[in-house]
């Protein structure tokens, strides 16, 4: 049984409709990438698959539907979702966000464990705990919201554009800890990306989505090694 | 306007023509209010529904035109009909003044500053200094006028045509210039004023001006109720005025001109409607019908009209 | 120069009072961008409420005051959810009209059920709290109580879970619906809280004004510009700006413009301030992004 899928997924904001019956899948324990342009419908699907957005179709999640659910309940169930812009509290302090991060959790006794495992990915955070959030670099507020979303101790996070303003340094440095994440605690990914070679070297799977319909799929490697598609949808 | 519409106010105006002749004297007298609440709430309507400038304050410039009417009627002896021109003026220009600096306030800061307005006003009316103008907390008596030309209309009859006659012209002048450029132009302050202003529209002129005009149309209001209740007195302009001026324009329709209209009638006979299922608690009843109206018809009676029609309309094109 | 302390300290107790519901009133806007007009009104039936335990149930004073907050609070938190929520999207012009029309059913209502006499209140502090001629018993106790009503507030909202999800429910409901909390019921309960303090404003205003369903429309008229004073958006501000309205009032009424155009001047005068600061005080100067 697949982690998480979706069947025919539409979505529309008010009466425009930006997805047009997408379907997806992936495994546990994976990374996946959603590749697109600008517009291309890559942010709606992550709000359509966090109940943010009016839908039809299916999305389960291990098994169970999801679609329908509001936002909250769909939190409860291990889904974090860092979205685009970063979301961060501005007006609360580093360390505030992250323990809202943890807002639903009942094993209260771990959180703090956990915020210190956080720190040990970013240290930098730690140096900034007490500081208002809004005060943080770009670069800061990143590695702060994808830790909030680590706080959760979440199945799957889902990463809307996580290298949007970065400097490449920087998104390798963040892509790094992904990746290590996934491997020691076991958590999955849907990452949504407009910088294609970056998140192919970070992903096992790449989906292409193109004005809200998904027109390509298979692993990094075959996306990469295939020099055609690489060159007409992903520009290199 | 279509032809259709013109049908459709050429026969509601013949049919408020015929009224006061099937109506009683009272009947006529309430109708008379919902014509000078009506010119009122167009006033406040300009302001805030098309140019978005929140007043709580238009019972001040109601109140205005009404004590400049009596105190010119009673203390320099001028007819009734001349006093609307220097009750309006004098109203564009204390509406122009306030617009001026209200400008730089927005939103709730702006509704503070017309509601000090609003509740300014009946106190300095009441204050002591000016009570030889102003009569005071006693107020001001004026004479009811006759019909002129030795017309065959009784007195409450002659009042009524004369208002209607002087909405009519307002209503006008409001429609022409809403439906050109200068319409335009508030309702592009009014949504996105950034924008308005790159395009070359001048705020600052637009806003004072609108301002003026609002007080203007709300002031010659005021001037038309103390002719037809023969009386002003501080205590009736008070900051309730004001509030109810708003409640009308919502439940009528923001932005609408005809909503002035539906929201004169609410305003008018609700509260009466309400006195009548409770004498206890009528303004209980009032809150009710309030609420039920905004949950019902969240854009105003003008708006549920407009949405009512575009469905009818809907169903006659699939059938 | 005694009748001149007097007349601060008296009114920086009245000015507890105000900044009270001015944090109310701040409280609802942070979450909404809206100002509750019914605030005054609730408060004013909540003290009502404490009126009948006191004199019909034969309540003691402290007693009746912790339950009337309870209620307070409960009465908050359902009129938000059947009330204000089915009007949520709908234009700010409307919303405003259903606060006016709470504000004057719950006038009209309150007045069918006690009337319109005017009733005492009891005020619980003992003679030993006064500070000769410079404060009276009463004013000592209603600023010891707004001190502590606001010193829980603080702590509530700075050092429990619940608080802050609260603050992030407010701030940005988009990411607060993200890491789980249930954004519409941190809003009733918003409601409630503000609701509570209403409470407590009023019970301390009553014995000052005397109970009357009309009692706290001038309260709110100065709360409301306090608040604006303050900064629309900022708590603190609005506890500032409550404790300069009450002085303020107090030494324009009993020095320059006598008791009834007090209410008229105050607000010419916040006005006045507004056209220099249009934020207010302590407000933040909105940058809109084009």
């Amino acid at each position: 049984m697949p982690l998480l899928a979706a069947k025919n997924l539409h979505a529309s904001y008010a009466l425009t409709r930006v997805l047009h019956g997408i379907s997806f899948s992936m495994e546990e324990g994976t990374i996946t990438t959603l590749l697109g342009a600008n517009g291309a419908g890559k942010t709606t699907t992550l709000r359509a698959l966090c109940g943010m957005v009016k839908t039809q179709g299916e999305v389960a999640f291990e098994g169970q539907r999801i679609d329908g659910r509001a936002t909250e309940d769909i939190v409860r169930l291990g889904i974090a979702h860092v979205p685009d812009g970063r979301g961060t509290f501005v007006s609360l302090t580093t360390e505030e966000n992250l323990r809202l991060g943890a807002y639903v959790r009942k094993d209260r006794e771990n959180v703090d464990a956990d915020m210190e495992r956080v720190f040990g990915y970013f240290p930098r955070l730690k140096e900034r705990r007490a500081q208002q959030a809004g005060t943080l670099s770009g670069g800061e507020q990143q590695m702060l919201a994808v830790s909030r979303a680590l706080m959760l101790r979440p199945k799957l996070m889902l990463l809307d554009e996580p290298s949007f303003g970065l400097a490449p340094l920087i998104v390798r440095e963040l892509f790094d800890i992904l990746r290590s994440v996934n491997e020691k605690e076991k958590v999955s990914m849907l990452v949504v990306e407009q910088n294609a070679a970056m998140a192919l070297d970070l992903a096992d799977h790449a989906y292409l989505i193109e004005t809200g319909r998904i027109v390509l799929s298979g692993t990094s490697e075959e996306i990469k090694s295939n020099d055609s598609v690489r060159r007409s949808y992903l520009g290199y | 306007m279509s032809r259709r519409q013109l049908v459709v106010v050429a026969v509601l105006l013949l049919a408020a023509c015929a009224l006061p002749f099937l109506v009683s004297p009272y009947r006529t007298f309430q109708l008379t209010l919902v014509i000078i609440y009506a010119i009122a709430l167009l006033g406040l309507n300009i302001l805030t529904g098309f140019n978005g400038q929140f007043s709580l304050g238009h019972g001040a410039f109601y109140a205005m035109g009404a004590y400049c009417t009596a105190i010119l009627m009673d203390q320099a002896g001028f007819p009734y009909w001349a006093t609307l021109p220097v009750s309006g003026g004098v109203c564009l220009l204390f509406g122009f003044l306030f617009g001026l600096p209200a400008l730089r306030l927005e939103g709730l800061y702006l509704a503070l500053a017309t509601f000090a307005l609003g509740v300014s006003l009946p106190q300095l009316l009441k204050y002591k200094a000016i009570e030889k103008w102003t009569g005071g907390v006693q107020g001001i008596v004026i004479a009811k006028p006759e019909a002129p030309f030795g017309l065959p209309l009784k007195p409450d009859q002659w009042l009524y045509f004369f208002c209607l006659a002087v909405a009519i012209i307002l209503f006008l002048v409001a429609w022409n210039l809403l439906r050109g450029r200068v319409g335009r132009a508030l309702i592009a302050i009014r949504d996105q004023h950034i924008a308005a202003e790159a395009m070359g529209v001048n705020n600052a002129i637009y806003k004072s001006l609108t301002f003026g005009i609002s007080a203007m149309y709300t002031g010659i209001a005021g001037s038309l109720s103390a002719i037809a209740i023969q009386f002003v007195a501080p205590d009736s302009f008070n900051i309730f005025v004001s509030i109810v001026f708003l409640v009308g324009i919502v439940i009528g329709g923001i932005a609408s001109i005809s909503g002035a209209i539906y929201g004169a009638i609410f305003i008018q006979f609700v509260p009466n409607i309400a006195d009548e299922i409770s004498k206890a608690a009528p303004w209980a009843i009032f809150g009710v019908f309030l609420i039920a109206f905004v949950y019902v018809m969240p854009y105003g009676i003008a708006g549920g009209i407009r949405i009512a029609l575009a469905w009818w309309g809907r169903k006659r094109q699939n059938t | 120069m005694d009748a001149f302390i007097h007349q601060v300290l008296s009114g920086l107790a009245t000015g507890g009072i105000y900044a009270s519901l001015a944090l109310a009133l701040v409280m609802i806007y942070q979450a909404t961008h809206l100002v509750n007009f019914a605030q005054g009104e609730m408060a004013m039936f909540a003290t009502y409420i404490a009126w009948s335990l006191i004199n019909a149930a034969g309540m003691p004073y402290w007693a009746a005051f912790l339950l009337t907050v309870a209620f307070a609070f409960v009465f908050g938190v359902v009129v938000e959810r059947v009330i204000i929520r089915p009007v949520e999207g709908a234009s700010v012009l409307s919303v405003v009209v259903v606060f006016i029309a709470l504000l004057v059913i719950l006038n009209s209502v309150t007045g069918w059920i006690y009337t319109y006499t005017i009733k005492t209140f009891p005020s619980p502090f003992p003679k030993e709290f006064g500070i000769g001629v410079y404060m009276s018993p009463h004013e000592v106790g209603t600023i010891l109580v707004t001190l502590i009503v606001l010193f829980l507030l603080y702590a509530f909202f700075r050092y429990t879970p619940l608080g802050l999800a609260m603050r992030a429910a407010a701030q940005n409901p988009d990411s607060a619906r993200l890491v789980g909390i249930r954004v519409g019921w941190m809003l009733a309960l918003g409601w409630g809280l503000a609701a509570a303090i209403g409470a407590v404003a009023g019970m301390m205003v009553a014995p000052i004004v005397y109970l009357d369903p009309n009692m706290m429309g001038g309260v709110l008229l100065y709360a409301f510009a306090a608040a604006l004073v303050g900064g629309i958006d900022n708590p603190w501000g609005a506890v500032f700006g409550g404790f300069l309205v009450g002085v303020l009032e107090n030494i324009l009424g009993a020095y320059l413009i006598g008791h009834e155009l007090k209410l008229a001047v105050a607000l010419v005068l916040i006005v006045g301030v507004l056209t220099v600061k249009p934020s207010g005080f302590f407000g933040k100067v909105l940058v809109t992004r084009v």
